[in-house]
């Protein structure tokens, strides 16, 4: 934690801020507005005053109430660590280390200039010592060198909360990484003298990446993996240390028109999260949990040991996902959750599905405008062979140049040739069948043999199948002449030829 | 409380001593059936000699083959009423010093004979031990022992080794503890992995300090095992996280399930 000294420019733009701030500085109960964002010197408010004060402690994703205090209080915090097996996903449980019983630990929240008594608690159960590492302490270790605590045992050390801030805690005991990926992570809140704006919701999301034996999913209980771990390849990345921790039944909830403040942080111990909610866009956001908010942010960065406050008002009711957007960890490592927000529709802001209906895309103009002409043609009984030919070359590029390639020739020893094709000049008519029916098994064309198959083309219309066959007829050297939507209508009709591709059944 | 084990033990930490004084006279050997005989040597500890790479010479000793048990503590402090529960002055054993015996003198049903006993103070294991004509193993002794499987004298570098030792780890002890006598390693010593934490002689010389991640930091000098910090094999972390436990405790701690067995010199 530096202590920067206040230049001309930090304390222009401090300025700034307060002047641009929606909140009348009349509001303000202690310190004057500029206070707010002034590095560490500021946040020495004298000596604690009143009676000390027991820390209101929550499990995620739960926040402690606003403070609402107007002066430097001794705070006391009592966290126990708790080791226990929990479920990390449906039928799979992992032991893991916790800061309250919970993963990510209890919140912790106090003013700026609290002098906070921290006592660190290790469950007699608990097999490993532990010690705690706030953000949000000014001190060698973090407090780590001072709370190194054997099973059964509790130590004490006191700080003063000198930087206002929304802080990560871990457990620091070797091997840290272990320690962390096994949940020893939290955050605490250090208010700024005057508080945080209103909201309607305040919430704790911590993202965490999690290193099982076992594949992701896999049911039973599963150890710890310290390869993968050191690999940095993750079997879960979770919200809040279990999957569904925030979906379902336990998401979090919100009205319309109402403001949310989510307190997200990620304990890591190796990952950077991408975080983002589908379907808001964060109005304010203070990133990497520092004092100078941004506006308007899609998704905002969140490294191991760091965090972030982010606001939004809600306009629309529905689900809105929580996500890691390095989106694999979503949709395949379980770093999801749901703010479900309930409460009329507004449909100038969003209207909903309006059109549903079929896109063509760029098939229907301009490229298969012959196509059309074709079938008008046709429909009015003025189809000239050339019409075919032009809606038979569109209607080829895309379904028979797949295989048959674009010039028609085929791919040696797999796909027979359509160009200069002796069997296709052998038996005109019989490409019909060819088409509507299929083929399968062996067949000579122009000296080599072919033995594959050829589904049915049952999704083209006799029309189709008519104009592809007919430039295929007229192009690339072969022989000629015209297939008629009647010719192909009769030709389906008749029963599949015993070297039709055989459907399975 | 204690916070330091007596002046003699903190100095042999400061000379970097390998092995400890045993702190009595040498014991003559009669065969006791409790121990078995180790040859030593040469061997590779997770805290190098000399904080770099050198590695720990361990001279042959002879091991309990079993952490001491429930039955044989209460024998102890039968005879030894200075080290019952409500007895022992609170500068050598913390609050929950045997709170799980039923009473000073019995043990109930929380604390059965066969059951390694813990909630044990340095103090009063190496007391025990004095009576057994003998002494707390030095680290480099029982993380030697511990080496061992059932038929290699060094397996750390099978992966089933260190499986087996984090499996334990990985598990909170909150249900009883079974009763001493698991497999036997190759040298016939049993449990060393997988009962229970087990004080050791030199237990506050292992780690730099607090915060393990000081590295070659600024406490370095302060004590004798500070270059030790840079652990020889860090993938090794097993072993690294014995010493951590071990270097979370002061001499007069205990905890639910940190029990010892002793060592005598061949």
């Amino acid at each position: 934690m530096q202590r920067l000294s206040v230049s001309a420019l930090l304390a222009a733009s401090m300025l700034a801020l307060a002047a641009c701030s929606s909140k009348p500085a009349a509001e303000l109960p202690h310190a004057p507005a500029v206070s707010t964002s002034l590095p560490s010197q500021r946040g020495d408010f004298g000596p604690p005053q009143g009676e000390p004060i027991q820390a209101v402690l929550t499990s995620p994703p739960n926040v402690p109430p606003p403070i609402h205090r107007n002066y430097p209080a001794k705070v006391i915090v009592e966290l126990e660590v708790v080791e226990k097996e929990m479920p990390i996903s449906e039928g799979v449980s992992y032991t893991f280390w916790t800061f309250g019983g919970t993963v990510p630990g209890s919140f912790i929240r106090v003013r700026q200039g609290d002098t906070v008594e921290f006592h660190l608690k290790n469950a007699p159960d608990s097999k490993m010592p532990h010690n705690i590492d706030l953000h949000g302490v000014t001190g060698p270790g973090g407090g780590a060198a001072s709370s190194f605590t054997a099973p059964g045992h509790e130590s004490q050390f006191t700080f003063k909360a000198l930087n206002q801030g929304i802080y990560v805690y871990h457990c620091a005991t070797a091997p840290v990484g272990m320690h962390i990926a096994n949940g020893m992570y939290g955050l605490i809140l250090v208010e700024p003298p005057e508080g945080l704006s209103p909201v309607d919701h305040e919430y704790y999301v911590m993202q965490g990446d999690f290193y099982t034996t076992g594949k992701y999913r896999e049911k039973g209980h599963q150890p710890f993996d310290m390869e993968k771990a050191i690999d940095e390849h993750p079997t879960y990345v979770l919200f809040n240390g279990k999957e569904g921790a925030i979906t379902g039944d336990n998401a979090l909830a919100a009205k319309t028109n109402e403001t949310v403040r989510l307190f997200v942080g990620n304990g890591g111990p190796n990952l950077v999260s991408s975080f983002h909610v589908i379907g808001e866009i964060f109005d304010k956001v203070q990133p990497e949990g520092g004092t100078h908010p941004q506006e308007n942010v899609q998704t905002t960065l969140i490294p191991a040991g760091g965090a972030a406050i982010v606001e939004f008002h809600t306009d629309v009711p529905g689900s809105y996902v929580l996500v890691d957007h390095s989106i694999f960890r979503a949709f395949n490592k379980g770093a999801l959750g749901i703010l479900k927000v309930d409460g009329p529709e507004d449909k100038l802001v969003y209207s909903g599905k309006e059109v549903d209906s079929v896109y063509l895309g760029d098939r229907s103009e301009p490229n298969l405008k012959a196509v059309s002409v074709a079938a008008q043609a046709h429909a009015a009984g003025t189809q000239t062979k050339e019409e075919q030919v032009a809606a038979g070359k569109q209607l080829f590029t895309g379904t028979c140049s797949v295989c048959h390639q674009d010039n028609g020739e085929g791919l040696a020893n797999v796909f027979p040739p359509l160009a200069k094709s002796d069997y296709l000049a052998a038996d005109p008519q019989r490409a019909i069948s060819v088409v509507t029916h299929g083929l399968s098994g062996k067949l000579t064309v122009n000296g080599h043999e072919y033995d594959s198959v050829m589904p049915p083309m049952a999704q083209l219309t006799d029309d189709e199948v008519a104009n592809i066959l007919t430039y295929v007829l007229n192009t690339w050297g072969n022989p000629g002449g015209r297939i008629t939507k009647e010719d192909v209508a009769r030709e389906r009709a008749k029963p599949a030829p015993a070297n039709a591709h055989k459907e399975e059944h | 409380m204690a916070r330091r084990p007596p002046r003699w033990l903190r100095l042999a930490g400061w000379l970097c001593l390998p092995l400890m004084a045993t702190g009595g006279m040498p014991v003559a050997l009669a065969a006791d059936a409790r121990y078995a005989a180790l040859p030593g040597g040469e061997f590779a500890s997770v805290l190098p000699a000399d904080g770099k790479a050198a590695p720990a010479q361990v001279a042959p000793f002879h091991l309990r083959t079993t952490p001491v048990t429930n039955a044989e503590f209460l024998a102890f402090v039968t005879a030894h009423p200075q080290w019952q529960r409500g007895r022992v002055a609170g500068v050598l054993a913390d609050a929950g010093y045997l709170s799980h015996w039923v009473g000073p003198t019995a043990l109930g049903a929380a604390a059965l004979p066969q059951q390694p006993v813990t909630r044990v103070s340095w103090f009063a294991a190496q007391a025990y031990c004095e009576t057994e004509g003998a002494r707390l193993p030095t680290w480099y002794e029982w993380e030697y022992a511990a080496a061992a499987d059932a038929t290699r004298s060094d397996a750390r570098a099978d992966p089933a080794w260190r499986e087996r030792v984090l499996r334990w780890y990985g598990r909170p002890s909150n249900t009883a503890l079974p009763a001493v006598g698991g497999e036997a390693n190759v040298y016939g010593v049993r449990d060393l992995n997988g009962l229970v934490w087990e004080w050791v002689d030199d237990f506050n010389a292992l780690l730099v300090g607090v915060d393990s991640r000081d590295q070659d930091g600024a406490d370095k000098l302060r004590f004798c095992g500070a270059g030790a910090i840079s652990m020889q094999e860090k993938e090794n972390y097993a072993t690294l996280m014995r010493v951590a436990m071990l270097s979370a405790l002061k001499a007069a701690n205990t905890t639910n399930n940190l029990g010892f067995r002793c060592a005598k010199p061949l």
